[in-house]
């Protein structure tokens, strides 16, 4: 990873979001375990995969970003693969392939790319619940549950 | 080719525009961003055929030319289908010049325009809305405007185009499309804008001789809805 100016994080600045600012330029990976917001210049990767990632009015990302959320206000040339949504506001530009399970468009706003809409896969505590609820295969139940992980761990 | 397809293009410069603001010293502004977005709400015989092909197989691949809208993102992809956007008088605007047309025959920048707005493989989508985008093309790059569409789309597939029809127009009213249902449009009026030429039936069958067939529905507005069959 490069800089130019020096990197500098603004600690939680914007509700517990790191930020790379807009005087700032990132080339290479970027990693986080929490939301982002970035309103400066990143090239490479960006993965918070469990994370939000914004792109500020004077950010642009010419990068892969895999992340849970995105929301952009600038510019992003890459594709994006988003578990929850993508949201494009009005004035953002964004040039790439989109793969996520839900997309918001405001007018006014540069889409060019593909969108796959990809359903999330029902959450496995939710599913085994009303698995459990149901009378008939208790053991199929128990095996699915959560904790079943140990409960068939110990059957071996 | 391209000669004989001048002639049938007629591209009248002589009236106004119906129905909005009169263009500036005779010359229409190329897009409407300066007047105000009025929308309504229109049923489309077009829409309504171009979905009956599409609508009962999920996971096809669609090009909307019209941009991204939110509703035509969520009603394409609702229907299980891969959705891409391209903003095609965007890019036009972009590649041309808002107010250029005489440009449009530069083989260079048609080069230029083709790589930016239709750079895919041969029988990629399984449908195109094209929506009125030919009708702001010049006979040079409309020619090779569709004979990409050709190339990118596979055969049987559909296309959806709107033609207006007044042939005594100077500039006809720009519009952004939004599908409403399977055979209902919303369409946002952004203003007026000049169209390289206007088309007649005769016209339109010369310009898409070389698709399988060709459906025209005339409706309000005098605008001409097209199904075209690669």
């Amino acid at each position: 990873m490069s800089s130019m100016p020096p990197a500098r994080i603004e600690a939680e600045p914007r509700g517990g979001a790191a930020t790379i600012g807009k005087a700032v330029k990132v080339v290479g990976q970027i990693f986080s375990r929490e939301d982002l917001y970035i309103d400066g210049e990143v090239e490479g990767t960006v993965e918070a995969l469990e994370h939000k990632l914004t792109i500020g009015p004077n950010g642009t990302v010419r990068a892969t970003i895999k992340t849970r959320e995105v929301v952009a206000l600038g510019n992003i040339q890459g594709n994006v693969e988003a578990t929850e949504k993508i949201e494009i506001r009005k004035d953002a530009r964004l040039t790439g392939d989109i793969r996520t399970a839900r997309i918001i468009i405001e007018d006014g706003a540069y889409f060019k790319g593909s969108i796959d809409i990809v359903k999330p896969e029902p959450v496995k505590g939710v599913a085994a619940k009303a698995q459990a609820s149901a009378p008939a295969p208790q053991v199929a139940a128990v095996a699915n549950a959560p904790g079943a992980g140990n409960a068939s761990e110990m059957k071996r | 080719m391209l000669e004989p397809l001048k002639e049938f293009f007629r591209g009248s410069r002589g009236g106004q525009g119906r129905g909005g603001p009169p263009p500036p010293a005779g010359k229409a502004p190329l897009n409407g961003s300066a007047a105000a977005a009025t929308l309504s709400v229109r049923p489309s015989r077009g829409l309504e055929e171009f979905f009956t092909q599409i609508r009962d197989t999920s996971g096809l691949t669609i090009l909307d030319l019209g941009g991204a809208t939110q509703k035509n993102v969520s009603f394409i992809t609702d229907l299980g289908h891969r959705l891409y956007s391209e903003d095609f008088l965007r890019m036009l605007n972009e590649a041309f010049g808002a107010d250029d047309t005489v440009d449009q025959t530069n083989p260079g920048r048609i080069e230029y325009f083709l790589k930016q707005t239709l750079d895919y493989p041969a029988g990629h989508f399984d449908g195109v809305l094209v929506w009125d985008v030919l009708e702001y093309l010049n006979p040079v790059l409309l020619n090779a405007v569709v004979e990409r569409l050709h190339h990118i789309v596979r055969p049987k597939a559909y296309m959806l185009a709107f033609f207006h029809s007044d042939d005594k127009q100077d500039a006809v009213p720009c519009y952004t499309f939004r599908i409403d249902q399977l055979n209902s449009l919303e369409i946002v009026r952004q203003g007026m804008r000049r169209p390289a030429q206007l088309y007649n039936n005769r016209s339109l069958e010369k310009l898409l001789a070389r698709f399988e067939s060709v459906k025209f529905f005339l409706t309000r507005e005098r605008l001409r809805e097209v199904i075209i069959k690669v």
